[in-house]
């Protein structure tokens, strides 16, 4: 049976590390923070401007002042701080943060990712998407192995990219893969979800498979 | 000079001119100089360039703008919220220009730094990189983006005294500081006005150098985008 959202979420969190500095995008890697090893010391960075990010407040308890790049009220910790915009960046950019956990739309057997734009549509911008790829020492993709019906794992990506050789490793609901982000392209399935076959996970798959598990 | 101005519109008196570019600070509706973007619609400034990380939503903010068709030119990161820009945009009215978000943020404190140009490897290998130069660094590719500065900036603190000197309050802070920065004049609303000297040196986090005019905005109604809570435990459930 493929992985729920919160398992893909579970299984994304065996990527942190004790100290570690993380970014969480929108959507399933945001369930990430539910799933940090108690005992484990994980600080959470919000490009808006704040590291070390709290969970949701009470209710009655929102500050408009206090959100994170989802524009979700959020609270902070005793570990907090608060910067502007170009330190935000200056951090992502700049190597600083550990581990930056995102949605794709498309992931290339190279490590290549898209996911902000699809052309015809009406696109919303990229925020902080560029950088965050670009700079981060480590890049995760959470995100569903098919898009109706269609391969997002791909020999090359067909829609515009928000980074060249930027990932690491993809988590879906159906198996976890590693990339090789230099030398010859490589995607080597490493994990496979209670349930699936090789075969099923390569059926849905466009780009070539390596498989090691 | 007396930097503190009695209401906005006399804070923009005298800067307004058609076709001018604008900085607007906040994140989403957050720490957005709400009054100020008031008094620019009330103004009736037109063709109006727009340098802000977002574009409000509708009606709020520089959605206002918007719905005035006061802004001819947007450049921001990510404009997901508002209905009628994507309307405007799609027609032609409405000009937009995509920088990822840490370029955006990048090119206003370069502008502001005196910086005309510098590298990035955001964006390399995609579509923001083409036809600008791309270089080679170390062995790894990097694209040039330029400063980015602006005829005004209007910015929204927390706190400010009668020198211009400015603190924000958490997460409102985004923008504003390197906004600050980066223009011919910065105009600055702040909820709580105080004397010079009352606020700690050390504590500053833009120095009045950079703000031209301050205004005081008490109260401000503060928008909430998207309203998250968790439940309060039950204490005798025992749990956590």
């Amino acid at each position: 049976m493929a992985w729920t959202r919160d398992q893909m979420a579970e299984r994304a969190a065996q990527e942190l590390e004790d100290g570690f500095y993380v970014n969480l995008g929108i959507g399933i890697p945001t369930l990430v923070a539910n799933y940090i090893p108690t005992g484990m010391s994980v600080q959470l960075q919000s490009e808006n401007g704040m590291l070390g990010m709290g969970p949701f407040p009470y209710e009655g308890e929102e500050d408009a002042d206090l959100i994170n790049a989802g524009k979700q009220t959020i609270t902070q910790l005793p570990t907090t701080s608060y910067f502007n915009g170009a330190d935000s960046f200056g951090m992502i950019r700049g190597g600083h943060i550990d581990l930056s956990i995102l949605g794709a739309m498309q992931v290339a057997r190279n490590g290549d990712l898209a996911n902000w734009m699809v052309p015809g549509k009406m696109v919303k911008g990229m925020g902080g998407a560029m950088d965050l790829v670009a700079g981060v020492k480590k890049v995760v993709v959470v995100m569903e192995h098919e898009a109706k019906g269609e391969a997002k794992l791909l020999e090359e990506c067909t829609l515009p990219l928000t980074g060249q050789r930027v990932t690491d490793l993809v988590i879906t609901d159906l198996g976890v893969f590693t990339i090789e982000r230099r030398g010859a392209p490589k995607m080597t399935l490493i994990e496979i979800a209670p349930g699936v076959t090789v075969e099923e996970i390569k059926a849905k798959t466009q780009a070539t498979l390596d498989v090691s598990v | 000079m007396k930097k503190v101005q009695s209401n906005v519109s006399d804070a923009l008196a005298g800067v307004l001119f058609d076709g001018m570019t604008i900085m607007a600070g906040g994140f989403g509706l957050c720490g957005i100089p709400e009054a100020l973007i008031y008094a620019i619609r009330d103004s009736g400034v037109k063709d109006l360039t727009v340098i802000s990380n977002n574009a409000g939503v509708d009606g709020i903010g520089l959605g206002v703008l918007l719905e005035t068709k006061q802004i001819r030119k947007m450049i921001s990161s990510y404009v997901g919220e508002n209905k009628l820009f994507a309307q405007q945009y799609l027609s032609g009215e409405l000009e937009l220009e995509f920088n990822p978000q840490g370029t955006l943020a990048e090119r206003i404190r370069a502008g502001g730094a005196g910086i005309p140009a510098f590298f990035t490897k955001t964006g390399v290998g995609t579509i923001i990189a083409e036809g600008k130069d791309v270089r080679e660094f170390d062995g790894e590719s990097y694209v040039m983006e330029r400063g980015l500065f602006a005829d005004l900036s209007i910015v929204h603190a927390y706190k400010g005294d009668t020198e211009g000197n400015l603190v924000y309050r958490k997460t409102a802070r985004n923008f504003n500081p390197i906004m600050a920065t980066a223009s011919k004049f910065t105009v600055a609303e702040v909820e709580h006005l105080v004397d010079a000297g009352t606020i700690d040196g050390d504590h500053i986090h833009t120095p009045g150098i950079f703000v031209k005019r301050i205004v005081h905005v008490p109260n401000p109604t503060k928008h909430i985008e998207q309203r998250t809570t968790r439940p309060r435990l039950v204490a005798a459930s025992g749990v956590n």
